[in-house]
């Protein structure tokens, strides 16, 4: 241990010993990122009829009580389908308008992306109710649609940032080879471009499907009924009565967000590989 | 099947280009160009940055829309025809090779876009690859191969499909010198090999010099002169073409009828001078120091500024007697070098007739 202390950490000559303090608050920065959502686990595998931690008894009854329950069910089908199709619909559009943005020699282009990821700056409640008196106008409040429309509008900043940022580092030179190669261009884009931007426009995907599905705000508002998503029937349970099935849902939900987060970071760090 | 990449030159089109604009706000990229690039030539567009040259060729492969006229490829209009229609190969400045692909992938793509057979195909890729001197390559990736091999990786996939034009932009500008110099004696005997008609983008003069049947000197979006590079060299069309190739000093001359003088001198010439305000141009080593046994030179007394080393030739600057500073190159042999004058000291100079080369003293044509 004495060893270690005094050994390098650095090209710098920094000794482990030196460093030691941030060792420390890193680690207590990442706990308290981290512990709020990882107590949710303990407390879904509780006996008790609260939530309580840590628990006394251990059982999975919350999580027969989540599968045994339909209304819980229906959500959870509404929330992988909103978060399926948001995928759909964002990450094609928001590949298509950051390679056009991207290809764009017009001055408006900057401008039009500025205003495309204007749903990531604005306060989420103002896109909620936003959303919310538009949809009663067009009478898609409480559907499907409505909920996957709002999604891919916050989902589509992400889209755009991520696939932007890879055009950046793409050489547009070879489009224009493999057109002049006989290509046109659509043919171009899906046979030379897309293949090489396509760890981001993966990452993008996912980070669409995560958008929708993590999503509270804009849900509580445009979602409802048979309708409703799984997190806006959490709220709604944890406001009326606190009950550990929703901590053995958020524990299932950690559970896929983490995959997916994981699977992200797994192709978006391939892509400098090739 | 034709056999083309082997034995028999591909039929070479003409290309020509009328009244071809293009503006970007209020400035002329192309400002009525009309150039006939004959079939089967080697045509290099040589000029400055910001000349026009790139921006020609982009009109050439339909990647750039000029405001206004024509072009056509043998009998054809092709001026609205989209690049992937107008069946010619290009090679681009940085090779612009699919990393994503292996380098048989790179040379067999234009031949899946023609759905040209597997077999077929792996047959033509190998013929292009041989004939750009990297046979068994196929299997690399383009990340394995150097800027030499991308460069022939570039060239194979944009001859495979044996178009009937090729163009080139500034494809060896990545290369170091050496091999830049062997791939411009390479790529001209692909040329001769293959027929088709090249239009080759590129600022570096001596590149041009090398390797072209004839040069189009570009400046402002114009056709300054379009020759053969001899003739571009030793007889400029206008006073552009002389500064940017090659190094020259031009000289103030007078003129009354067939007589030009410098000086009050008459200058003896062989070729007839154009019409209009003249100047002289004189090139470095077309200027010899004169040591009495002089035959019809032309006389310049001067005194010498500057002597430089450059190993394999000296370079001794000169001012003549109204102030002009005139350059002298001569090659280095063991007597020559130290045959110099001092500087300070004072030398004549001469000239012969066949050298004796006066242009216009107007910048572009035309004017």
């Amino acid at each position: 241990m004495a060893g270690w202390l005094s050994r390098p950490a650095s090209e710098t000559q920094v000794t482990h010993g030196q460093r030691l303090w941030l060792y420390i608050l890193a680690g207590i920065i990442m706990l308290l990122l981290v512990a709020p959502t990882l107590i949710v686990i303990p407390m879904s595998f509780s006996d008790s009829t609260y939530l309580e931690f840590p628990p006394e008894q251990w059982s999975t009854r919350w999580y027969d009580n989540y599968f045994g329950s339909l209304e819980w069910r229906s959500a959870t089908v509404t929330s992988l389908s909103a978060a399926f199709l948001t995928m759909l619909l964002a990450t094609p559009l928001g590949v298509v308008a950051a390679y056009g943005l991207h290809t764009s020699q017009m001055r408006a282009a900057r401008l039009t992306f500025v205003i495309l990821i204007t749903p990531m700056m604005v306060p989420l409640i103002l896109v909620a109710i936003g959303a919310f008196y538009v949809y009663v106008k067009l009478k898609i409040v409480y559907t499907l649609a409505g909920v996957v429309i709002a999604h891919s509008l916050l989902a589509l900043p992400l889209v755009l940032i991520v696939t932007s940022s890879a055009l950046k580092s793409y050489d547009m030179n070879q489009e224009m080879a493999a057109r002049s190669l006989g290509a046109p261009r659509w043919k171009a884009f899906l046979t030379i471009t897309l293949p090489q931007i396509r760890f981001a426009v993966i990452t993008s995907a996912l980070l669409s499907f995560l958008t929708s599905f993590d999503e509270v705000v804009v849900a509580m508002f445009v979602s409802g009924g048979d309708n409703s998503t799984l997190t806006r029937n959490m709220f709604n349970a944890l406001r009326d009565q606190i009950d550990p099935t929703i901590a053995a849902i958020s524990t299932i939900m950690i559970a896929i967000t983490t995959l997916l987060m994981t699977l992200a970071q797994v192709f978006g760090k391939t892509k400098e590989g090739g | 099947m034709r056999d083309s990449l082997t034995d028999t030159a591909t039929e070479a089109l003409p290309i020509t280009i009328r009244g071809v604009t293009k503006t970007y706000g209020r400035v002329h990229a192309l400002d009525d160009v009309d150039l006939d690039i004959r079939s089967g030539e080697f045509l290099t567009l040589l000029g400055p940055s910001g000349s026009g040259k790139t921006t020609l060729l982009m009109v050439l492969a339909g990647f750039i829309r000029p405001d206004r006229g024509s072009l056509r490829f043998g009998d054809d209009e092709v001026i609205r025809l989209p690049p992937h229609k107008r069946d010619l190969g290009m090679v681009f400045q940085n090779y612009a090779l699919f990393p994503h692909m292996t380098v048989a992938g790179n040379v067999a793509y234009p031949l899946r876009l023609r759905g040209i057979s597997k077999a077929e195909a792996a047959e033509r890729v190998e013929k292009a690859l041989e004939t750009v001197q990297l046979g068994g390559y196929g299997a690399r990736r383009i990340t394995q191969l150097s800027g030499g091999q991308k460069q022939r990786v570039a060239l194979a996939r944009a001859i495979v499909f044996e178009p009937r034009i090729l163009l080139m932009d500034e494809p060896l500008s990545a290369l170091d010198k050496k091999l830049r110099e062997r791939m411009q004696i390479e790529l001209r005997h692909l040329h001769d090999k293959l027929g088709m008609t090249t239009v080759y983008v590129t600022h570096d003069q001596r590149e041009a010099l090398t390797m072209s049947d004839r040069i189009a000197v570009i400046n402002h979006g114009r056709v300054m002169q379009i020759d053969t590079p001899s003739r571009i060299y030793d007889h400029p069309a206008n006073r552009f073409v002389a500064d940017f190739i090659g190094e020259s000093t031009f000289l103030p001359v007078g003129r009354d009828g067939p007589v030009v003088a410098y000086e009050g001198q008459p200058l003896s010439y062989t070729d007839t001078p154009p019409s209009g305000d003249l100047v002289l141009m004189i090139r470095p080593e077309r200027l010899r120091i004169l040591t009495g046994e002089a035959r019809e030179a032309n006389r310049f007394e001067a005194t010498v500024t500057d002597i430089v080393y450059q190993g394999d030739s000296y370079l001794m600057y000169a001012r003549l007697a109204d102030g002009a500073e005139v350059a002298v190159r001569g090659v280095i042999r063991s007597t020559t070098f130290s045959a110099l004058p001092e500087v300070g000291g004072s030398v004549t100079l001469g000239l012969d007739p066949e050298d004796t080369v006066l242009i216009p003293a107007g910048d572009a044509p035309d004017e």
